[in-house]
């Protein structure tokens, strides 16, 4: 019985360590050469962002899955007032992105929203006026997959030859010229 | 065999230690990370309530960070209003929430309502704290003395003189329509607001 009751504790406390292991390896933020971690969203509903994407079909899809060579994910929190600052920056990007003919197709953007309902994605994705795709992260387990960061945090990810993606630059907090951040994105990623 | 089974027991306690550790609030704006002072987790809620859905609202008139006096009566018969009581200024949690409600005016505008943020905070620490928000739509009022005899009113006053982190609806007779004394720890979610304005409508 006693043997029993130990065997229960040890397992407990072994599988309480597990559990924490994945938030605790994660306490640090993504940084260039990590592996960016298997993200599932859910596929979104406008034809628009779908197309955007690359995407058919519902349910989920992987980051990994977008058609693109460069992926840019915004980590955000539509109640951070430096996430709504720059917001227009952000969209200053994504124009740049595609009225340049060498690059669009090539880098899609996402934005994650940390600790957001739908709703509140949905009034930050209106109240900017933002033409990516935004998709909400209400438990935190996106946010805590890449290391629990501070918002705005900008994840830039290239492709692999296995289809994998590996990140090759991160932007804490915002960056004061979109045009200089494209030309960054640019040169790190061998474009 | 005693001293194993201790040793079971510590290494199980030491994994609830850390679980809550690393539960602790993140996802804070990356320009307040050197300004906000860390709480660390607080008792979720630390006071008795003294209003219920369907009492009428208490009346009040307090200072407001743009200048002037703000009274509840101003908005009786005119507009629904929410008020937004947060513990206290630079702390987490509440450094985020008022800067949400900002772009979410045309929300409070369709469902014909008057947002009203009141901390325990003075005017001055207020006005500093806002002003880093950007330009907020709604007002600001200072609960600060005689301290916290509003948040008293509404019954969350805190032992510790902040207020607890609350949300009143009240309707155009003053009567009111919602509460949600929430954990004093988490933000609450905005649906939850939208849902207790839409039955305002019915």
């Amino acid at each position: 019985m006693m043997k029993k009751t130990m065997m229960f504790f040890a397992v407990l406390a072994v599988w309480l360590c597990v559990l924490n292991s994945a938030p605790l390896a994660a306490e640090k933020p993504l940084a260039r050469g990590d592996a960016l971690p298997a993200i599932k969203l859910p596929v979104p509903e406008t034809p628009g962002a779908k197309n955007y994407l690359g995407l058919s079909g519902e349910g989920s899809f992987a980051v990994s899955q977008i058609k693109a060579q460069v992926v840019i994910i915004e980590i955000f929190n539509m109640y951070c007032s430096n996430c709504q600052r720059e917001a227009p920056r952000v969209n200053e990007l994504y124009r740049l992105i595609n009225k340049d003919p060498n690059l669009k197709g090539k880098i899609k953007m996402i934005g994650i929203g940390a600790g957001n309902t739908p709703l509140e994605v949905e009034v930050f994705k209106k109240g900017y006026e933002v033409s990516f795709p935004l998709f909400p992260d209400e438990d935190y387990s996106i946010h805590k997959a890449v290391g629990q960061v501070r918002t705005p945090f900008f994840i830039c990810a290239k492709r692999n030859a296995d289809g994998s993606l590996n990140v090759f630059h991160t932007n804490k907090g915002g960056f004061p010229d979109a045009a200089q951040f494209l030309k960054q994105v640019v040169t790190s990623s061998g474009l | 065999m005693l001293q194993r089974k201790r040793i079971y027991c510590a290494l199980v306690m030491g994994a609830i230690i850390v679980s809550c550790f690393v539960a602790a609030a993140y996802g804070l704006a990356d320009t307040l990370k050197e300004n906000v002072y860390e709480v660390g987790k607080l008792k979720s809620i630390d006071s008795v309530p003294k209003l219920k859905v369907g009492d009428k609202a208490p009346d009040f008139t307090l200072p407001a960070v743009s200048g002037g006096k703000v009274s509840l009566t101003r908005y009786r018969g005119k507009k629904n209003v929410v008020i937004s009581f947060v513990p206290a200024a630079w702390t987490p949690v509440c450094s985020e929430q008022w800067p949400g409600y900002n772009i979410a005016k045309t929300i409070f505008d369709r469902y014909d309502a008057q947002l009203i943020g009141i901390t325990v905070d003075n005017i001055p620490t207020l006005f500093a704290w806002t002003h880093q928000m950007g330009k907020l739509w709604f007002p600001v009022l200072s609960d600060f003395w005689t301290h916290g005899a509003v948040a008293d009113k509404y019954g969350i006053l805190r032992s510790d003189g902040t207020s607890e982190r609350a949300l009143f609806v009240i309707d155009k007779k003053g009567i009111i329509r919602y509460i949600d004394i929430h954990d004093i720890n988490k933000r609450p979610p905005l649906d939850d607001l939208v849902k207790a304005l839409e039955k305002l409508k019915k």
